[in-house]
Protein backbone atom coordinates (compact mmCIF):
# COMPACT_ATOMS: atom_id res chain seq x y z
CA UNK A 1 0.00 0.00 0.00
CA UNK A 2 1.19 3.46 -0.69
CA UNK A 3 1.12 6.36 1.65
CA UNK A 4 -1.01 9.43 1.62
CA UNK A 5 0.48 11.74 -1.00
CA UNK A 6 -1.55 10.86 -4.09
CA UNK A 7 0.64 12.90 -6.38
CA UNK A 8 3.62 10.74 -5.62
CA UNK A 9 1.91 7.57 -4.70
CA UNK A 10 2.02 6.04 -8.14
CA UNK A 11 5.74 5.53 -8.05
CA UNK A 12 6.25 4.58 -4.48
CA UNK A 13 5.81 1.35 -2.63
CA UNK A 14 5.58 1.51 1.17
CA UNK A 15 6.23 5.20 0.88
CA UNK A 16 9.93 4.54 0.39
CA UNK A 17 11.58 3.05 -2.60
CA UNK A 18 10.43 3.82 -6.05
CA UNK A 19 9.01 0.87 -7.83
CA UNK A 20 10.71 2.14 -10.94
CA UNK A 21 14.43 2.75 -10.72
CA UNK A 22 15.04 6.43 -11.41
CA UNK A 23 17.05 5.99 -14.56
CA UNK A 24 14.44 3.71 -16.06
CA UNK A 25 12.53 6.94 -16.67
CA UNK A 26 15.36 8.07 -18.89
CA UNK A 27 15.72 4.77 -20.73
CA UNK A 28 19.03 4.22 -19.00
CA UNK A 29 20.61 7.44 -20.14
CA UNK A 30 22.71 9.18 -17.54
CA UNK A 31 23.65 12.35 -19.39
CA UNK A 32 21.38 15.00 -20.83
CA UNK A 33 21.36 15.53 -24.57
CA UNK A 34 22.77 18.80 -25.83
CA UNK A 35 24.98 19.85 -22.94
CA UNK A 36 24.77 20.13 -19.20
CA UNK A 37 22.01 21.96 -17.36
CA UNK A 38 22.86 23.92 -14.25
CA UNK A 39 21.20 23.27 -10.92
CA UNK A 40 19.70 26.75 -10.86
CA UNK A 41 19.05 27.17 -14.58
CA UNK A 42 15.54 28.48 -15.20
CA UNK A 43 13.12 26.49 -17.27
CA UNK A 44 9.96 27.75 -18.96
CA UNK A 45 7.55 25.89 -21.15
CA UNK A 46 7.58 27.39 -24.61
CA UNK A 47 4.34 28.91 -25.81
CA UNK A 48 1.19 27.23 -24.61
CA UNK A 49 1.99 23.80 -25.90
CA UNK A 50 0.77 21.07 -23.66
CA UNK A 51 0.43 17.35 -24.15
CA UNK A 52 -2.67 17.69 -26.27
CA UNK A 53 -0.99 19.87 -28.86
CA UNK A 54 2.22 17.95 -29.24
CA UNK A 55 3.26 16.48 -32.52
CA UNK A 56 2.34 12.83 -32.51
CA UNK A 57 5.92 11.60 -32.74
CA UNK A 58 6.92 13.76 -29.78
CA UNK A 59 3.96 12.67 -27.72
CA UNK A 60 4.75 9.02 -28.31
CA UNK A 61 8.38 9.44 -27.30
CA UNK A 62 7.70 11.35 -24.13
CA UNK A 63 6.64 9.76 -20.87
CA UNK A 64 4.35 10.90 -18.10
CA UNK A 65 7.24 12.49 -16.23
CA UNK A 66 7.98 14.68 -19.23
CA UNK A 67 4.43 15.95 -19.14
CA UNK A 68 4.55 16.56 -15.40
CA UNK A 69 7.66 18.61 -15.96
CA UNK A 70 6.01 20.57 -18.74
CA UNK A 71 3.09 21.38 -16.48
CA UNK A 72 5.34 22.57 -13.68
CA UNK A 73 7.38 24.85 -15.85
CA UNK A 74 4.46 26.72 -17.35
CA UNK A 75 5.66 29.36 -14.99
CA UNK A 76 9.40 29.69 -14.80
CA UNK A 77 11.07 27.32 -12.37
CA UNK A 78 14.63 26.37 -11.56
CA UNK A 79 15.93 22.88 -12.21
CA UNK A 80 16.33 22.36 -8.45
CA UNK A 81 12.74 23.47 -7.88
CA UNK A 82 11.48 21.04 -10.48
CA UNK A 83 13.44 18.14 -9.02
CA UNK A 84 12.18 18.89 -5.53
CA UNK A 85 8.63 19.38 -6.74
CA UNK A 86 8.51 16.18 -8.76
CA UNK A 87 10.54 14.27 -6.19
CA UNK A 88 12.90 12.98 -8.85
CA UNK A 89 16.69 12.89 -8.64
CA UNK A 90 18.37 15.88 -10.21
CA UNK A 91 20.18 13.80 -12.80
CA UNK A 92 16.92 12.35 -14.05
CA UNK A 93 15.25 15.74 -14.24
CA UNK A 94 18.13 17.08 -16.28
CA UNK A 95 17.83 14.33 -18.84
CA UNK A 96 14.09 14.71 -19.15
CA UNK A 97 14.47 18.47 -19.53
CA UNK A 98 17.04 18.00 -22.24
CA UNK A 99 14.51 15.84 -24.10
CA UNK A 100 11.97 18.63 -23.87
CA UNK A 101 14.55 21.18 -24.95
CA UNK A 102 15.46 19.10 -27.99
CA UNK A 103 11.84 19.19 -29.06
CA UNK A 104 11.58 22.91 -28.52
CA UNK A 105 9.08 22.50 -25.71
CA UNK A 106 11.04 24.32 -23.04
CA UNK A 107 13.58 27.08 -22.96
CA UNK A 108 16.33 26.86 -20.41
CA UNK A 109 18.26 29.93 -19.43
CA UNK A 110 21.32 30.11 -17.30
CA UNK A 111 20.91 32.79 -14.65
CA UNK A 112 23.83 35.07 -14.08
CA UNK A 113 26.11 33.90 -11.35
CA UNK A 114 28.15 36.97 -12.24
CA UNK A 115 25.98 38.75 -9.70
CA UNK A 116 28.67 37.42 -7.43
CA UNK A 117 31.09 39.97 -8.75
CA UNK A 118 28.58 42.78 -8.62
CA UNK A 119 28.75 44.57 -5.28
CA UNK A 120 25.48 46.37 -6.03
CA UNK A 121 23.56 43.13 -6.38
CA UNK A 122 25.15 41.65 -3.31
CA UNK A 123 24.18 44.68 -1.25
CA UNK A 124 20.65 44.33 -2.52
CA UNK A 125 20.70 40.71 -1.39
CA UNK A 126 22.04 41.63 2.04
CA UNK A 127 19.35 44.29 2.45
CA UNK A 128 16.62 41.90 1.40
CA UNK A 129 17.86 39.25 3.81
CA UNK A 130 17.91 41.74 6.66
CA UNK A 131 14.21 42.30 6.08
CA UNK A 132 13.41 38.61 6.45
CA UNK B 1 6.18 25.76 -5.89
CA UNK B 2 7.35 27.04 -9.22
CA UNK B 3 7.96 30.72 -9.59
CA UNK B 4 5.11 33.13 -9.71
CA UNK B 5 4.51 33.98 -13.31
CA UNK B 6 6.99 36.61 -14.24
CA UNK B 7 4.96 39.15 -16.06
CA UNK B 8 6.10 40.06 -19.48
CA UNK B 9 5.86 43.71 -18.71
CA UNK B 10 7.85 46.37 -20.42
CA UNK B 11 10.63 45.72 -22.85
CA UNK B 12 13.26 45.11 -20.22
CA UNK B 13 14.47 41.58 -20.10
CA UNK B 14 16.68 41.44 -17.05
CA UNK B 15 18.68 38.29 -16.95
CA UNK B 16 17.71 36.58 -13.73
CA UNK B 17 20.33 36.42 -11.04
CA UNK B 18 20.67 33.31 -8.95
CA UNK B 19 22.55 33.50 -5.69
CA UNK B 20 23.64 30.08 -4.56
CA UNK B 21 24.58 29.59 -0.93
CA UNK B 22 25.80 26.33 0.54
CA UNK B 23 25.10 25.28 4.09
CA UNK B 24 27.59 22.66 5.15
CA UNK B 25 28.60 20.92 8.32
CA UNK B 26 28.50 17.61 10.09
CA UNK B 27 25.55 15.34 10.61
CA UNK B 28 22.94 16.76 12.99
CA UNK B 29 24.59 20.14 13.30
CA UNK B 30 21.45 22.02 12.30
CA UNK B 31 21.72 22.54 8.55
CA UNK B 32 18.10 21.65 7.93
CA UNK B 33 17.03 23.80 10.86
CA UNK B 34 18.89 26.81 9.55
CA UNK B 35 17.61 26.46 6.00
CA UNK B 36 14.03 25.99 7.18
CA UNK B 37 14.27 28.94 9.55
CA UNK B 38 14.64 31.32 6.62
CA UNK B 39 12.87 29.56 3.77
CA UNK B 40 10.52 26.82 2.87
CA UNK B 41 12.68 23.75 2.76
CA UNK B 42 12.28 20.71 0.61
CA UNK B 43 14.39 17.63 0.09
CA UNK B 44 16.28 17.44 -3.14
CA UNK B 45 17.64 14.10 -4.25
CA UNK B 46 20.58 13.35 -6.40
CA UNK B 47 21.81 10.03 -7.61
CA UNK B 48 25.53 10.21 -7.38
CA UNK B 49 28.38 8.05 -8.44
CA UNK B 50 30.01 6.37 -5.50
CA UNK B 51 33.57 7.42 -4.95
CA UNK B 52 36.44 5.49 -3.47
CA UNK B 53 36.27 7.18 -0.08
CA UNK B 54 32.59 6.36 0.04
CA UNK B 55 33.22 2.73 -0.65
CA UNK B 56 35.53 2.58 2.36
CA UNK B 57 32.87 3.95 4.64
CA UNK B 58 29.73 2.43 3.28
CA UNK B 59 29.08 -1.23 3.73
CA UNK B 60 29.09 -2.52 0.20
CA UNK B 61 29.25 -6.26 0.77
CA UNK B 62 26.92 -7.94 -1.63
CA UNK B 63 26.24 -4.77 -3.57
CA UNK B 64 29.74 -4.22 -4.91
CA UNK B 65 28.30 -3.38 -8.27
CA UNK B 66 26.22 -0.56 -6.89
CA UNK B 67 27.89 2.50 -8.28
CA UNK B 68 25.40 5.21 -7.46
CA UNK B 69 24.00 6.32 -4.18
CA UNK B 70 21.17 8.65 -3.33
CA UNK B 71 22.15 11.79 -1.53
CA UNK B 72 19.50 14.05 -0.11
CA UNK B 73 20.06 17.75 0.28
CA UNK B 74 17.97 20.42 1.90
CA UNK B 75 16.84 22.91 -0.63
CA UNK B 76 15.47 26.31 0.23
CA UNK B 77 14.63 29.33 -1.83
CA UNK B 78 14.25 32.98 -0.92
CA UNK B 79 12.76 35.05 -3.72
CA UNK B 80 13.90 38.63 -3.42
CA UNK B 81 12.28 39.62 -6.68
CA UNK B 82 11.25 37.89 -9.86
CA UNK B 83 14.75 38.18 -11.14
CA UNK B 84 16.78 37.80 -8.00
CA UNK B 85 16.53 34.57 -6.07
CA UNK B 86 18.65 33.11 -3.30
CA UNK B 87 18.98 29.34 -3.31
CA UNK B 88 20.14 27.52 -0.22
CA UNK B 89 21.59 24.04 -0.42
CA UNK B 90 22.18 22.15 2.80
CA UNK B 91 24.68 19.45 2.06
CA UNK B 92 26.21 16.64 4.02
CA UNK B 93 29.68 17.65 5.13
CA UNK B 94 31.63 14.43 5.16
CA UNK B 95 34.59 14.30 2.90
CA UNK B 96 33.04 11.52 0.89
CA UNK B 97 30.45 13.95 -0.40
CA UNK B 98 32.96 16.39 -1.78
CA UNK B 99 32.45 15.11 -5.29
CA UNK B 100 28.94 16.45 -5.07
CA UNK B 101 30.03 19.80 -3.75
CA UNK B 102 32.00 20.64 -6.83
CA UNK B 103 28.81 21.17 -8.72
CA UNK B 104 27.12 22.98 -5.87
CA UNK B 105 30.12 25.21 -5.39
CA UNK B 106 30.22 26.18 -9.01
CA UNK B 107 29.12 29.78 -9.25
CA UNK B 108 28.15 29.87 -5.57
CA UNK B 109 28.32 33.06 -3.58
CA UNK B 110 29.71 31.29 -0.57
CA UNK B 111 29.05 28.90 2.23
CA UNK B 112 27.92 28.73 5.80
CA UNK B 113 29.84 26.09 7.71
CA UNK B 114 27.90 25.05 10.77
CA UNK B 115 29.68 23.83 13.85
CA UNK B 116 28.69 22.19 17.11
CA UNK B 117 31.13 22.70 19.96
CA UNK B 118 30.56 19.16 21.14
CA UNK B 119 31.72 17.74 17.84
CA UNK B 120 33.86 20.46 16.44
CA UNK B 121 35.92 18.17 14.25
CA UNK B 122 32.83 17.35 12.16
CA UNK B 123 33.12 20.68 10.41
CA UNK B 124 36.84 20.42 9.59
CA UNK B 125 36.29 18.81 6.18
CA UNK B 126 33.88 21.58 5.21
CA UNK B 127 36.34 24.29 6.22
CA UNK B 128 39.12 22.48 4.38
CA UNK B 129 37.01 22.29 1.27
CA UNK B 130 36.08 25.95 1.14
CA UNK B 131 39.56 27.13 2.03
CA UNK B 132 40.97 25.03 -0.76
CA UNK B 133 38.28 26.15 -3.14
CA UNK B 134 38.79 29.84 -2.33
CA UNK B 135 35.11 30.40 -1.70
CA UNK B 136 33.98 32.93 0.91
CA UNK B 137 32.57 31.24 3.98
CA UNK B 138 31.52 32.01 7.51
CA UNK B 139 31.45 29.64 10.44
CA UNK B 140 28.20 29.55 12.39
CA UNK B 141 28.44 27.87 15.76
CA UNK B 142 25.02 26.51 16.52
CA UNK B 143 24.48 27.07 20.23
CA UNK B 144 22.68 23.99 21.36
CA UNK B 145 21.09 24.45 24.77
CA UNK B 146 23.10 21.69 26.36
CA UNK B 147 26.40 22.52 24.70
CA UNK B 148 29.16 24.29 26.56
CA UNK B 149 29.97 27.82 25.44
CA UNK B 150 33.50 28.80 24.61
CA UNK B 151 35.00 32.20 23.86
CA UNK B 152 35.17 32.99 20.16
CA UNK B 153 38.95 33.12 20.30
CA UNK B 154 39.14 29.61 21.65
CA UNK B 155 36.91 28.34 18.89
CA UNK B 156 38.78 30.25 16.23
CA UNK B 157 42.02 28.73 17.25
CA UNK B 158 40.52 25.27 17.57
CA UNK B 159 39.25 25.64 14.02
CA UNK B 160 42.49 27.24 12.91
CA UNK B 161 40.54 29.98 11.17
CA UNK B 162 42.31 32.84 9.49
CA UNK B 163 41.43 36.28 10.83
CA UNK B 164 39.31 37.25 7.88
CA UNK B 165 36.82 34.40 8.26
CA UNK B 166 33.82 35.52 10.33
CA UNK B 167 32.76 33.29 13.18
CA UNK B 168 29.27 33.77 14.58
CA UNK B 169 27.24 32.21 17.31
CA UNK B 170 23.73 31.36 16.25
CA UNK B 171 20.57 29.62 17.24
CA UNK B 172 19.51 27.97 14.01
CA UNK B 173 15.96 27.56 15.28
CA UNK B 174 15.47 31.29 15.26
CA UNK B 175 14.72 32.98 12.03
CA UNK B 176 16.47 36.19 13.01
CA UNK B 177 19.59 34.35 14.06
CA UNK B 178 19.78 32.26 10.89
CA UNK B 179 19.08 35.35 8.85
CA UNK B 180 21.99 37.14 10.52
CA UNK B 181 24.28 34.30 9.52
CA UNK B 182 23.28 34.67 5.87
CA UNK B 183 23.66 38.44 6.03
CA UNK B 184 27.13 38.00 7.53
CA UNK B 185 28.07 35.71 4.66
CA UNK B 186 26.88 38.14 2.01
CA UNK B 187 28.67 41.00 3.75
CA UNK B 188 31.81 38.92 3.97
CA UNK B 189 31.58 38.20 0.25
CA UNK B 190 31.14 41.92 -0.45
CA UNK B 191 34.10 42.80 1.75
CA UNK B 192 36.31 40.30 0.00
CA UNK B 193 35.17 41.55 -3.35
CA UNK B 194 35.65 45.21 -2.68
CA UNK B 195 38.82 45.09 -0.60
CA UNK B 196 41.34 42.81 -2.16
CA UNK B 197 39.69 41.99 -5.45
CA UNK B 198 40.71 38.57 -4.35
CA UNK B 199 38.42 36.89 -6.80
CA UNK B 200 39.16 33.23 -7.01
CA UNK B 201 37.17 31.25 -9.50
CA UNK B 202 34.88 28.80 -7.81
CA UNK B 203 36.99 26.02 -9.22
Amino acid sequence: MTRANPRRAGWLANGHERVVRPYALTAGRTRPAGGSIDLVALVSAVGSRTGAELAIEDASELGPEHFRLLRFCRSRASVADLAAELDLPLGVVRILLADLRERGLVSIIQPVAAGLKDVGILKEVADALRRL
Amino acid sequence: MPYADSEQTGGRSPVPVAIKILVAGGFGVGKTTLVSAVSEVRPLRTEEEMTEPGSLVDQLDGVERKTTTTVAMDFGRISISDDLVVYLFGTPGQKRFWFMWDELAYGALGAVVMADTRRLADCFPSIDYFERNGMPFVVAVNCFDEARRYPSETMRSALNLTDDVPLLLCDARQRSSSRDVLVALVEHAVARLSSSRHVTPAR
